[in-house]
Parts: C-alpha cells; structure tokens; sequence
C-alpha cells in the first residue's frame, strides 16, 4: 500500500534521514521504533507532506506523493495524528472532528464519521461542547486521532501516541489503536515506547541515527536480544 | 470535573457577568439595542454627534474588515488605509465623473478594493508574521503615493471636493435629514450579518485553525495559502465598503484621509475590542472614536494619553476588553450558554 525507497530528509545542510526503505501492506500496523532523534518523526512527516525536502520515493497505491503537499495527502486518504496531539485548543471537540471532515461535502458522509468516531470515543461524545484546549491528554490524544479519523483514511499514520500519558491512558489508546486496525485502517505508528508498540503491531522497523537497522515481525524484534537491550530495557 | 475547568476558564469578572446577562437576554437586549440605534435621529443630538456616531459606524466596519484576517485568521495588515482608500476614491470618482449611483459605486469601490488584496495577496501571503506586516505597511504607502500622484485621476494632493451625497430615487441622504444615519446602519448590519456567517462557516473554522495551528490544519487538508488569500480578499472588501461609504460622507478626500495613522487607528480598535470578535469591533470603534473627541481639553496629551491606555491594556488584558482569554476569545457565547444551562 506505501512503498517508501531510498527516502532521504535534509534540514538544511543536515541529512536527518539517510535512505529509509520500508513497506506497509493494506490492513496491517506496522510500527517504527527507535530512540530520540532517530528520525522517526521525520520520516513520518516526509510521507504526510509536512517535511517537504524529501528525496526519495514514496508510493501510495501505486502513485509517487514525495514532494506533494500536506493537504492533498489528506485527500488521497493519509491522515496523520501529530506528535504531541495538536488539537486547536480553541475549538469545541465538534469543531475540531468537522475540521478533520473539511474535505468532505456530502453530509451524510461527515454524520457517518461522527458516529463512527463517537462509538470509539465515547468519551468524546460527552465533552462534545468542550472546549479541546481544556480536555486531560488522554482526551486530547483521542481527540487527535478521532479528528484524523473523520475523513476516513486509509493510512492512519500515528506519531506518539503514548507521549505524556498515564500507563492506563497508553493502554487504553492502544486498545483502541488495535480497533480502528480492525475496521480496516492500515497503521504507521511512531514510538518511543517499543514495549507497547510491539505488543500490537504486526511488523516493525527499527529506525537508528536516519537508517533502518532492523526490520521483521513485531513479535520477532520483541524477543531479539539487541532490541531488548536497546530499547525494551531487558537484559 | 469538566465543570470546573469550564469554570476555571469562565472567570467571574465583571465583564463576563456582563456577558452573561447579554447571553441570557439576547433577545430582547437586541431588541432594545435596535429600537435605541433607530431612534437615535429623533432624539435632537447636534449635527456634530450624529457624525460621530456614523464615524463610529465607518470605524465598526473597518475594524470587522481587519478582524476577518488580523483575528480569526492571524495574519497582521499594517496597510488596511490603502484598502480604506481604494474603495473612497473609487466610490467618489465614479459619482463625481460619471455621476453613478451610491449603491453601485460602493459595490464597484469594494470590488476593486478586493481584487487589489487578491494582487497583494497571492504573492505575500507566504510571508509570515513581521515580513507580512512590513509587505502591508509597504502597500498602504504605495496606495498613498498612488493617490498623491496621479493627479489627472485622483487630482493630486488637492483631492477630490463636492463628492455628492447618496441618493435613493432623487432623495438625497444628508446628516440634516438623517439619511446617512440609516444608511451607516443598514451598512453595518450588513456586514456584521456577513462576518457572523463566514465565521460560523466551514470557511470561518478553517480561518480560525490556521490561527491556532498552521500544521495542524494542513493536515486537515485545509490550503493554508489559499485561505489566507481568501481571507485577505473579504477583509480588504469590507475596507473598501466602508471607503466608499466614508468618502460621500465627509464630502471631501485627499491622500492624507488615508495614512498610516487609520491604519493603526483600525489595529487599535480590534486589539482594544478583542481580536476575534465581533461585538468588540464595536466597542472598540465607539471608544476610540469618541475619546479624541471628549478629550480635546487635553489638547496633544490626548495622544499621549490614548498611548498609555494602550500600553496598559496589552499589559492587562491582552485579549481586548471584549476578548475572552486570549486563547478563546470567539468562544464566549456557547461557555456562557452551558452556565446558563447548568444554573436553570
């Protein structure tokens, strides 16, 4: 479904990333570790648009999007929760999800999407009114995803998810991540907590200093000693 | 526990018991809000506060023009005297030469206006915070140069005198007769039903996303630059309106009607009023406005003294005096509405 090759990501002179190749196939979640400054973010942000200074290529469905604009990612279905739930913290929880509708028209199709997403977070069906900036992260966090559910993609890319959440938040979101895979989403989902993120992939890479150093079964990396070392925190 | 953050955020200030008590008699206080304005005429005021009030009216619709793009979407214009400008000079060229119609001309003053916000906007708009302003405050001077030198048009430095007043089926509106009282009206409602609907549209929330959050609305799949640009052309159309209302107003323009003193005359009335809101705009004319005006004994301190006020209103309540907290200004109604749900 996404075929990146080759992806290189300069900031400047500085070369964040150094020839990423990964792949992702329909109906999976497939998830990218590693520490802080890896590029796990960047190489998130290249295949949503953010970051528009990729080299490389990047397919989705069959079509190259490297260099094409965040916002018509959106329409080709890749939506992306951002690293650190970037809600627009003036907005009501409603305006927020009808943004993440914006380019859709028909409204049965938008109404569909409230349903969809108020039956995943029915939290957020309570604070409906509320303003997003005065939700708890974890509210937050469900916000973020929810508002890039609302236009029914079909790459759900997550960065972070668990950044700044209460142990029982984090599983809960993760329940929930496994979910939404059910529904027919495929995921990319960027962590720092590997432990979690394993625990639901079904692939993962693991992504050092711009290159991809290991990549298999998320169960397979979860018990390979280097991993465990590295980034579990097992001997 | 949501009841308390929404306290947390309500505040309890006087202004926002004030704001409450106008959620929760909206309707007869407009009401009484509309009765008053339409009666104002009759309530023998000299012909010099009548045209302080429609002045109040020009400055509302001015400071509603710069809203659009300086409080809902963000991007900050130091040149909304050149919109103002074009639009007067546009109006008052087309009823002084070619003897058209007020309503025509005013929509051709606004149009031109507009389409010379789309020519300064779709290449500027890329520009962020300072360099914007600096493109704006550029453009408000060009259009001042414009107006001083192209004398075969816009007779120079000497302006155009004896610009006739609106007429409606041979009956001319005069401030004797209160005819531009009613007009300054009608064009104020009008703009005020325009703005609430652009804001309260799939427009209006777009705008305010790429206030909160550029990123994060392109993620949305919202065209940041296209929006902006968007945003520029409404704002500068409700500057030229007002333009071509002003100039069959006063009778009499020349490129000083539109230096970098209106520019900053409409900043400071949406900073004081609160940015992102549009009752604010209306406070925020009618205070400054009338303070140079009941301040004259104070002869040039006034200047000094309308500086202080601002200094200290940045200092104390950065989000304008009808602003909510800064981060959520527009947000008023629907907080003060859940509190009057919870209290009945």
């Amino acid at each position: 479904m996404l075929k990146v090759e080759g992806l290189h990501t300069y900031y400047g002179n500085i070369r964040a990333l150094k020839g990423i190749d990964m792949e992702i196939q329909q109906g999976e979640i497939v998830t990218l570790i590693g520490s802080n400054g890896a590029g796990k973010t960047t190489t998130l942000n290249s295949i949503a648009g953010i970051v528009r200074s990729a080299k490389g290529s990047i397919t989705f469905e069959g079509k190259s999007i490297v260099g094409m604009p965040a916002h018509s990612m959106v329409k080709m279905g890749i939506s992306l929760a951002p690293e650190g739930r970037e809600v627009f913290p003036a907005l009501t929880v409603e305006e927020n999800l009808r943004l993440g509708a914006y380019i859709k028209n028909d409204k049965g199709q938008i109404s569909a999407a409230f349903d969809r997403v108020y039956t995943l977070f029915p939290r957020l069906k309570e604070r409906i009114r509320q303003q997003a900036g005065t939700l708890s992260g974890g509210e937050q966090q469900m916000l973020a995803i929810g508002r890039a559910l609302m236009n029914e993609p079909k790459l759900l890319l997550l960065d972070e998810p668990s950044l700044g959440l209460a142990p029982n938040i984090v599983l809960m979101i993760f329940d929930l991540i496994q979910d939404i895979n059910k529904q027919g989403v495929t995921i990319l989902l960027v962590e720092q907590n590997a432990n979690m993120a394993l625990s639901v992939a079904h692939r993962a890479y693991v992504l050092e200093i711009g290159k991809i150093s290991m990549q298999g079964k998320a169960s397979d990396l979860a018990n390979d000693p280097r991993v465990r070392q590295a980034y579990l925190g097992l001997a | 526990m949501s009841d308390n953050k929404n306290k947390e955020t309500a505040g309890s200030g006087f202004i926002y018991h004030m704001e409450l008590f106008l959620e929760r008699y909206k309707l007869p206080v407009s009401a009484v809000c509309a009765l008053v304005l339409l009666a104002v005429p009759f309530m023998g005021f000299s012909q010099y506060i009548m045209r302080i009030l429609i002045m109040i009216g020009v400055y509302t619709m001015l400071g509603m023009g710069l809203n659009i793009l300086t409080g809902y979407v963000g991007q900050l214009s130091l040149g909304h005297a050149g919109f103002f400008g074009i639009g007067a000079y546009t109006g008052a060229l087309l009823m002084l030469r070619l003897g058209v119609n007020f309503v025509f001309a005013a929509i051709v003053g606004a149009c031109l206006a507009a389409l010379c916000g789309l020519l300064l906007g779709l290449p500027t708009l890329r520009l962020k915070g300072t360099y914007l302003a600096i493109v704006t405050l550029g453009f408000g001077e060009i259009a001042r140069m414009v107006f001083m030198n192209w004398a075969p048009v816009t007779n120079g430095t000497l302006g155009l005198k004896n610009i006739p007043r609106p007429s409606f089926f041979g009956f001319d509106l005069t401030l004797a007769n209160h005819g531009l009282y009613y007009l300054m009206l009608v064009l104020v409602a009008l703009v005020t039903v325009s703005c609430l609907a652009i804001i309260r549209s799939k427009t209006g929330r777009s705008f305010i996303a790429i206030k909160e959050d550029e990123i994060a609305a392109t993620m949305m799949g919202i065209q940041i630059t296209r929006s902006k640009v968007l945003a520029f052309v409404i704002s500068a159309f409700i500057t030229g309106l007002a333009g071509s209302f002003y100039a069959p107003l006063v009778g009499f323009i020349d490129p000083n009607s539109f230096t970098f003193d209106v520019s900053s005359l409409i900043i400071s009335i949406v900073i004081l009023g609160g940015m992102g809101t549009i009752r604010g705009m209306f406070l925020g004319a009618v205070v400054l406005i009338i303070f140079p005006e009941v301040s004259r004994f104070l002869m040039d301190y006034r200047f000094v003294v309308y500086g202080i006020i601002l200094v200290v209103m940045m200092r104390f309540r950065p989000q304008g005096v009808l602003g909510w907290k800064s981060q959520m200004p527009y947000k008023l109604p629907r907080l003060a509405r859940e509190e009057l749900a919870k209290q009945s």
